[in-house]
């Protein structure tokens, strides 16, 4: 079973917006949408070496920084070129202030 | 039977033949290449695979894929003619390949150094695996290499190479590096930051005379003075590929000419990439050929669409990148001389200049900084630039001013 940490305060991610999270020496990008939900995802590209949280949210898309390579951040799923390989998604739920990530 | 035929199997003609059948095209698909290499992608040629002995191209597309996907790839037999009545490609090893449509994704090649009209030879450049390859296998620590050209290839190749303890020279005619493109101020940071990593730069200089052979290599300069290394690496520009267009009696003007659609003249023929001339959007049409590698993949997918009878038109804003040392800088839009300047500092080791037309239209945009903290940026003033937006320069010029907001006005 994962375990809970917690990532960051609700306050601290804008709206159709990400920031990045390190725990245990791995990377987390952690999204709101512009509806203002949750969802976490691996933090680094699947393409090439970059952290998505310098990337641009575009509604559901996630948007590398490096090449453009765009993900939905909530399945994780590849949606255009270079990107093809999926980025891993962790569950994510909010407690009072707090968000928090399922780290594997 | 025919099917659809992509001449050039670098990563545009790869990911044309990926995009058609990812659209649902069921037919065959042939990608024919010059080189003996799977697709894979260029610009870590002169970064991360030329750093290291060994270090295999990334690959856009493996044999399993290709496989999964029925697309036939032929290895090392480029084309050789094309026979527009009989919709035949002619390739060299004599083989023959019926097309319903053809895709030109021939690239273009580096421009070679000539003397009296002869090649120079011994000079290396940089454009295929097997180059970066021989230009690796002589970098190791200590040698001395001499660059010509300071655009960002030669750039990139320097910074690499003094990463692997080589000392580099670099060669550059014009006055200063990056005049192609890039704004002085951002020119000015990548010089200082090759001065400071050691790189012997020389701007502005004349060229007398260029020798080499497989011992060494060496400058002479219009002053006299003589610069001398272990290999050259001539980054002096690329020329497009249309040779094979040209001769099956296609429009070529710097590139082969293909409308908003990347149709040539002929329907059943497209062209994309770096051996395309096409209307530029967000130029108001204008006609151009970029080397841009993000256009390039823009353009595979769009010309998929174009080949499966969809009318829409591509739309870009040209966007070029460089990665040195930690630095990493963009340019989206096309700056010109006479575009006024509105700074925005991101950091103290980081700005982006926007580039306004004399409407005040925002025409282009480029920034510099370390690896990561300028993407977002730009991406968005790329969106601006896209609406033909013309933004307030006040609000431009402050960093508290999110650009997002001013994509929503």
């Amino acid at each position: 079973m994962g375990r809970w940490v917690t990532a960051c305060a609700i306050d601290d991610v804008d709206e159709e917006d990400v920031i990045r999270f390190d725990h245990e020496g791995k990377v987390y990008a952690i999204y709101k949408s512009p509806q203002g939900e949750f969802f976490a995802t691996n933090g680094v590209c699947t393409h090439e070496h970059a952290y998505l949280s310098d990337g641009l949210v575009m509604g559901d898309i996630i948007e590398c920084p490096k090449h453009n390579g765009r993900f939905d951040y909530r399945t994780g799923a590849a949606r255009s070129a270079p990107a093809c390989v999926d980025l891993a998604t962790f569950p994510v739920r909010i407690e009072g202030e707090d968000v928090l990530v399922e780290v594997g | 039977m025919a099917g659809r035929v992509i001449v050039g199997a670098g990563e545009c003609g790869a990911r044309a033949a990926l995009a058609l059948r990812g659209r649902g095209f069921d037919g065959p698909i042939h990608l024919v290449g010059e080189e003996a290499e799977l697709p894979y992608e260029r610009p870590p040629l002169s970064k991360a695979v030329l750093a290291e002995d060994g270090a295999p191209p990334r690959q856009v597309v493996n044999e399993a894929a290709l496989a999964e996907r029925s697309i036939t790839l032929h290895r090392a037999n480029p084309a050789v003619a094309i026979d527009r009545d009989a919709r035949i490609v002619r390739l060299a090893d004599g083989g023959a390949l019926c097309y319903d449509l053809l895709l030109l994704a021939t690239g273009a090649r580096p421009r070679r150094l000539q003397k009296d009209g002869a090649e120079i030879a011994g000079i290396h450049y940089l454009r295929h695996m097997a180059d970066c390859r021989a230009l690796r296998q002589r970098l190791g620590s200590g040698a001395k290499l001499l660059v010509l050209g300071g655009g960002f290839l030669g750039l990139e190749i320097a910074a690499t190479a003094r990463r692997r303890g080589c000392a580099v020279t670099l060669i550059e005619t014009q006055p200063r590096v990056l005049m192609r493109g890039v704004p002085a101020d951002i020119a000015d940071v990548v010089a200082a930051r090759h001065r400071a990593a050691g790189v012997d730069l020389r701007c502005g200089v004349g060229i007398a005379g260029i020798a080499a052979d497989e011992t060494g290599a060496a400058v002479t300069l219009a002053d006299g003075s003589r610069l001398a290394g272990d290999l050259l690496v001539a980054c002096v520009g690329a020329v497009p590929n249309t040779e094979l267009a040209a001769a099956a009696g296609l429009t070529v003007d710097n590139g082969i000419v293909v409308d908003a659609r990347l149709r040539t003249g002929d329907p059943a023929i497209f062209a994309v990439g770096d051996c395309c001339a096409f209307p530029l959007s967000s130029r108001d049409g204008r006609v151009m050929r970029l080397e841009s590698w993000r256009c390039a993949l823009e353009q595979a997918e769009a010309v998929a669409g174009s080949m499966l009878g969809e009318e829409r038109p591509f739309e870009t804003v040209p966007w070029f990148w460089s990665d040195q040392y930690e630095l990493s800088l963009q340019v989206a839009g096309l700056p010109e001389p006479d575009h006024a300047i509105v700074e925005r500092r991101l950091a103290d080791d980081a700005f982006i200049l926007f580039h306004l037309d004399a409407t005040g239209r925002l025409a282009a945009a480029s920034d510099i900084g370390p690896d990561g903290s300028i993407a977002r940026d730009i991406r968005l003033a790329e969106m601006l630039i896209a609406r033909r937006a013309r933004p307030d320069p006040a609000l431009l010029s402050r960093a508290e001013v999110k650009l997002k907001g001013l994509l929503a006005a």
